[in-house]
């Protein structure tokens, strides 16, 4: 026997590698619903094969916890059941030797105090708190429910138009999501279980860039009823399509001189061409939405007026204004905002950085946004400062590398201290404060604190603030609409509290998020206008013939990406930087749907709604 | 069409068959235990799987449609494996103590297992637990439910009350009442159907057989025993006995040889609710309280249950007359015990009913002369438990000559036979409101418009006159589309017949239930109204001894006797109401049913 030999794994060893891989997946692609006692036995077990046996705790006591909890849900256990759970948990979290035990324990105890009443329901009445709704992933993923596997069904076979026809049932701005959706409908995806979640926004960027223009459905008899709607943005503009579509007749009343919203003033056009954005708003204009722009409520008209007017209010004002540093410096010539930027880009009035040094702060997507928007302007230098790692920005990663293929400096774990200027007070330098990543805080992210370093320089000309948006309700809520930090109080139905005929929804409700939920609401709103008008419009499908579903899956195959044109054409305009799937790569792609609408839970519960 | 090849076979189906389908064109059978037709397609049972050629994995055939040139193998090595595997991990969570399970011989776990020979189960049993009252007509067996689903959807989709939910997940996930209600606390209208299309005996009535056998033990009682008119219908069916020789007057024979002391029709009782209910309805329909909604029959208590829990605010619509079950009783209680001579607490009054809701319905309504609290009926059997008692009792059925009913409550006519079939309360009313308005009868079959198997019928009869807009619905679902209609003003009606299970109780919950689990309302249905047909005795005002007694007892429709005995106060007792309505306010409730006239 030699003194040393290298290591190399056996086939049950490799086997078990490929186990582990198989298993991250699966639960990538848990649904939701589960039973979470269930769910937390079944992680238990996994827990229990992995301790190596040496200590009691670990040994035994986690075998015990994964009886009891199977005690639990078999109707052998009563309430003390759970309090046995409890300290036996707690023992091992305090006394096994290492995290394999200790953490399995804390699991377990977070579970306890988590959704103890569903423990409590398994013991009582043998019956779990939890259960599935919408039983498709896809579809019970995305704010506006779009029907996913029926769009990858007809572009599959090659319908596009009608895969747009049957989004807009759900959704009006399918060419603008095609673009910048964020996709939560991937986040769990069944084809993880097999290799890898289905590009569902790929499929439908090939759809709308081939689906060329699709007239929307026929509205149905007007009902004589008005109703504004205060906000042009994706939020504002769904709602006022599916009302117009109910026979209402609608008012936007946008205070910018274009409609769209973040999705115009927000979004760089690199990422989302503006006639792509044209195109979704001319078919929502085209069911004959009233539109005011230039028109600010609360300046211009007021608030009681408006509700004065019509039969229903939609507040869908969006979350535009700029939050500040709060640092030394601040009002700096060459400090902007990057919300205020980007809407001068919206508005044809792009500043002009060219050769300038620029420093942006914050490590979300409109920072991101703004990173490259700079070095689209001519910018010699662009760097992004972040106070936390770059693993724990909340800009999609894909963003983040491509800003630095794109030649922006990411600079994390500085956290900003004041901006320099010289007499003029013009900025001449960011400076920072080193810091290092530190513990775990109550919401899951390790917080920064500050590093035994000394301050950084940043020499620049520019610095770009990005670090959030606020809403600008104090008009609203002068003329007494609930509002509360700001936020329009709405219920999850849109409607306001204590104004009768006043509904709200998108940022201006929930605070900045994606354009998907903004939508969400705009459609949530109308539903609820249209019944509290005293009506039940429904809204159909356009298309009900889905094609049928293969009767085997597709075998393993690798997910399709969009490919980003190389950096260096894309920095020199704001052309967009996305390459669409060929038609072999989205038949590839499309093929991969496993039709959780026919197959599982999906045909029981019923795998589409036709009409809502 | 699409030419498919099923083991050998070639056929040529239209596009759109389903494989299951286009097997059973080449003469294959697929062994299935979830698949409902059109109800439940959702391949959980996976029995029907085949071999597809070119596809990887087995295919399940209810729910997966045919294309051109699809090769199918049945029985080939693999399918034949899947199969028996899938049955045999099925019947390791089914107690499958056939000898004591009301299904055996009509259970198709039973039958595809014993098909396949499986002669001991690889898998070891492993059966959940699970509480269920014993107290409610409606009974669940966690242990022999196999989560097929059919309940679920056909109370959803078919009644849309969606009693019944999948709950939990993973491996303990079973079927339970919906949103984690007690089963007594929910808005079951106990139409029985989850009952009649359940595959196995995971679902069945509350027994009551053993009380009927106390009464008749019991020295110091008079049984007397009704017979409702969908019962002659079915009857025979369990026993194999020809529809020809399944009559009423055989079922009369065979009661009378279990021992019962009076055998009386229920249609006879029949005939006494459309003396009262054609009075009511003349009555508010010309007094313009039928104006806005209409006046409702009363007679089906799933109807009834509905109607409190879905739609509280119509019941001040329903009929007050009682149903002709709880007529049947309080008459019974009263005059019977009378012309007998003995007080009515001697009196067994017991029900052969094709009905599971009758057995809450007789709890619901107390005999109003006396105050102790005795009930019109006391005990309420379905035809598939009287079915069971004739067996347990040996009685050949087939050797056994007919016999007549008893007298005065054993004559109904032919209108009072048709209560049985959807449209037949209404029919039946008519006839006699007719004769009331005119002082002479339409001819039998002048209302005839009304009958038929679609779920949601209508009609408009001149009486004298007088313009009559009536409907008729069967199964609850279509009592919901006609009730949001009404209330959206899209329809007017003044009288409105209901009944909640399709094709009305000749389909109830409660009557023996076929192998195949087709539908055999309409063929049980057109038996009945050959009954009325070839009746001697067509119109209710006709029935010489319902004129006895109310020349002799009740005086004239809606007398106060008649009011104190044969009608009810529908407000009497609690139904729990559904929760979409517990969770909405009245505002709410205004804005949900309509506005947009």
């Amino acid at each position: 026997m030699s003194r040393l030999s290298l290591e190399t794994p056996n086939q049950a060893q490799t086997v078990v590698e490929g186990l582990y891989r198989d298993l991250e997946r699966r639960i990538a692609a848990s649904p939701p619903g589960l039973c979470p006692v269930d769910i937390s036995l079944g992680f238990l077990k996994l827990c229990h094969a992995q301790t190596c046996g040496k200590c009691a705790p670990c040994r035994i006591g986690l075998g015990q916890l994964a009886r009891l909890m199977d005690d639990v849900l078999s109707e052998r256990a009563t309430l003390e059941t759970i309090d046995r759970i409890e300290k036996t948990a707690i023992t091992i979290a305090d006394t096994a030797d290492c995290a394999i035990g200790y953490e399995a324990a804390n699991m377990v105890l977070r579970g306890v105090k988590g959704f103890r009443d569903d423990y409590e329901e398994h013991v009582r009445n043998n019956r779990c708190t939890s259960g599935l709704t919408q039983p498709v992933p896809c579809v019970a993923l995305c704010p506006a429910h779009v029907d996913v596997p029926g769009y990858i069904a007809l572009v599959r076979a090659g319908r596009y138009q009608d895969a747009v026809k049957l989004i807009r049932k759900d959704n009006p701005f399918p060419t603008a999501c095609a673009f910048v959706c964020e996709h939560p409908c991937e986040a769990r995806c069944r084809r993880n279980m097999v290799d890898d979640a289905v590009n569902i926004c790929g499929i439908k960027h090939f759809a709308v860039t081939h689906a060329l223009h699709v007239a929307p459905a026929a509205n149905q008899p007007s009902t004589g009823k008005r109703v504004a709607i205060i906000g042009g943005g994706p939020g504002g503009l769904s709602c006022a399509f599916y009302l117009q579509l109910m026979g209402h007749h609608t008012v936007v009343y946008e205070q910018r001189p274009k409609l769209g919203g973040m999705l115009r003033y927000g979004i760089p056009r690199y990422r989302l061409p503006e006639a792509m954005l044209e195109n979704d708003i001319d078919v929502i204009l085209s069911t004959g939405v009233e539109v005011h722009t230039g028109v600010s409520i609360g300046r211009d008209i007021s608030i009681k007026d408006i509700e004065a007017k019509y039969d229903a209010v939609f507040l869908c004002i969006g979350a535009h204004i700029d939050r500040k540093l709060g640092l030394p410096g601040e009002n700096s010539i060459g400090v902007v905002s990057a919300v205020e930027m980007l809407r001068d880009i919206g508005e044809d009035n792009p500043p002009d950085f060219t050769g300038k040094r620029v420093c942006v702060i914050g490590g979300g997507n409109v920072s991101m946004d703004a990173t490259r928007t700079a070095i689209r302007l001519g910018a010699a230098s662009v760097t992004t400062v972040y106070r936390r790692r770059v693993d724990d920005m909340t800009a999609l990663k894909e963003e983040i590398e491509e800003a630095a293929a794109e030649g922006a400096t990411i600079l994390p774990l500085q956290a900003p201290l004041r901006i320099d200027a010289d007499e003029e007070g013009h900025v001449t330098a960011l400076v920072t404060q080193p810091q290092q990543i530190g513990p775990v805080g109550r919401d899951g992210r390790p917080k920064p604190i500050t590093a035994d370093k000394p301050e950084h320089v940043i020499p620049c000309d520019i610095v770009i603030v990005a670090i959030g948006q606020g809403i600008d309700s104090k008009a609203f809520a002068a003329a007494g609409i609930a509002v509360n930090r700001d936020r329009f109080s709405a219920l999850p139905d849109s409607i306001v509290e204590g104004s009768p005929k006043v509904f709200a929804g998108g940022d201006a409700v929930t605070g900045p998020s994606t354009v998907i939920r903004a939508i969400a609401a705009g459609k949530v709103a109308a539903a609820n206008i249209d019944n509290f008008l005293g009506y039940n419009h429904v809204i159909h499908a356009a298309v009900q013939d889905i094609p049928e579903a293969s009767l085997s899956p597709a075998p393993a195959c690798g997910r399709v990406n969009l490919r980003t044109r190389p950096a260096c054409e894309c920095i020199t305009g704001f052309d967009d930087i996305k390459e669409g799937m060929t038609e072999d790569e989205v038949l590839q792609e499309s093929s991969r749907c496993l039709r959780c609408d026919h197959y599982g839970y999906g045909n029981f519960r019923g795998g589409r709604m036709r009409q809502w | 069409m699409v030419n498919v090849t099923i083991n050998g076979i070639v056929v040529r189906v239209p596009e759109g068959t389903t494989i299951m389908e286009a097997a059973a064109h080449a003469g294959v059978t697929i062994p299935s235990l979830c698949y409902l037709k059109e109800i439940n397609e959702i391949g959980a049972c996976r029995v029907c799987c085949v071999e597809v050629e070119g596809e990887s994995r087995l295919v399940s055939s209810c729910n997966n449609l045919v294309y051109e040139g699809m090769v199918v193998h049945t029985n080939s090595p693999r399918a034949r494996q899947a199969r028996r595997i899938n049955v045999e991990l099925l019947l390791s969570q089914h107690d499958g103590q056939c000898a004591t399970c009301v299904r055996s011989g009509n259970c198709k776990l039973q039958h595809v297992a014993n098909d396949l020979g499986i002669l001991r189960n690889p898998y070891p049993m492993d059966l959940p637990k699970g509480l269920w009252t014993t107290t409610f007509p409606l009974f669940r067996d966690p242990k022999k439910c196999i989560k097929c689903m059919r309940c679920v959807q056909y109370c959803e989709k078919i009644q849309t009350l969606g009693v019944w939910e999948m709950a939990g997940s993973g491996g303990r996930a079973t079927i339970d009442v919906s949103h984690n209600r007690r089963i007594k606390d929910s808005d079951c209208a106990l139409c029985g159907q989850c009952i009649t299309h359940c595959p196995v005996g995971a679902l069945r009535e509350r027994d009551d057989t053993i009380e009927v056998l106390d009464a008749l033990a019991d020295p110091d009682k008079i049984t007397v025993v009704q017979i409702a008119p969908a019962v002659r219908a079915a009857w025979g069916e369990s026993h194999g006995l020809p529809r020809e020789m399944a009559t009423v007057r055989r079922l009369a024979a065979v009661l009378r040889a279990i021992g019962f002391d009076y055998i009386f029709d229920t249609a006879f009782s029949a005939d006494m609710t459309i003396m009262e209910e054609s009075a009511e309805f003349i009555k508010r329909f010309s007094s313009g309280e039928l104006n806005e909604l209409p006046m409702f029959t009363s007679c089906c208590p799933g109807w009834v249950r509905f109607i409190k829990s879905q739609y509280p605010q119509l019941v001040p619509q329903l009929s007050t007359a009682k149903s002709p079950q709880e007529m049947f009783g309080a008459i019974t209680k009263s005059y019977f015990a009378e012309k007998l001579g003995v007080p009515p607490e001697k009196l067994c009054c017991v029900s052969i009913m094709p009905c599971i809701a009758k057995k809450s319905e007789k709890s619901g309504h107390v005999y109003s002369q006396n105050p102790e609290g005795i009930q019109d009926v006391d005990i309420v059997i379905t035809t598939r438990e009287m079915d069971r008692l004739i067996r347990s009792e040996n009685i050949n059925v087939f050797s056994l000559p007919e016999a007549e009913f008893d007298s005065p409550l054993g004559i109904g006519s032919g209108a009072g036979v048709i209560f049985g079939a959807t449209g037949g309360v209404m029919e039946a009313a008519l006839r006699t409101a007719y004769h009331t308005l005119s002082g002479k009868n339409p001819a039998p079959d002048a209302f005839r418009a009304v009958r038929g198997q679609e779920g949601w019928r209508e009609a408009e009869f001149d009486l004298n006159g007088t313009v009559v807009h009536c409907a008729v619905a069967s199964g609850l679902g279509n009592a919901r589309r006609l009730i949001e209609a009404l209330l959206a003003g899209e329809v007017h009606y003044d009288f409105v017949e209901i009944m909640a299970c399709p094709g009305g109780c000749v389909g109830g919950g409660g009557q023996p239930i076929p192998f195949e689990q087709n539908e055999q309302a309409d063929v049980r249905g057109d038996l009945l109204y050959k009954l009325d047909r070839f009746s001697p005795l067509r119109y209710p005002h006709e029935n010489a001894e319902l004129k006895v007694l109310y020349h002799t007892y009740l005086g004239a429709p809606l007398s106060e006797r008649a009011e104190e005995l044969l009608h009810t106060d529908h407000n009497s007792w609690q139904m729990p109401l559904s929760l979409r309505l517990q969770h909405h306010d009245t505002e709410n409730m205004t804005i949900q049913f309509g506005q947009h006239k």
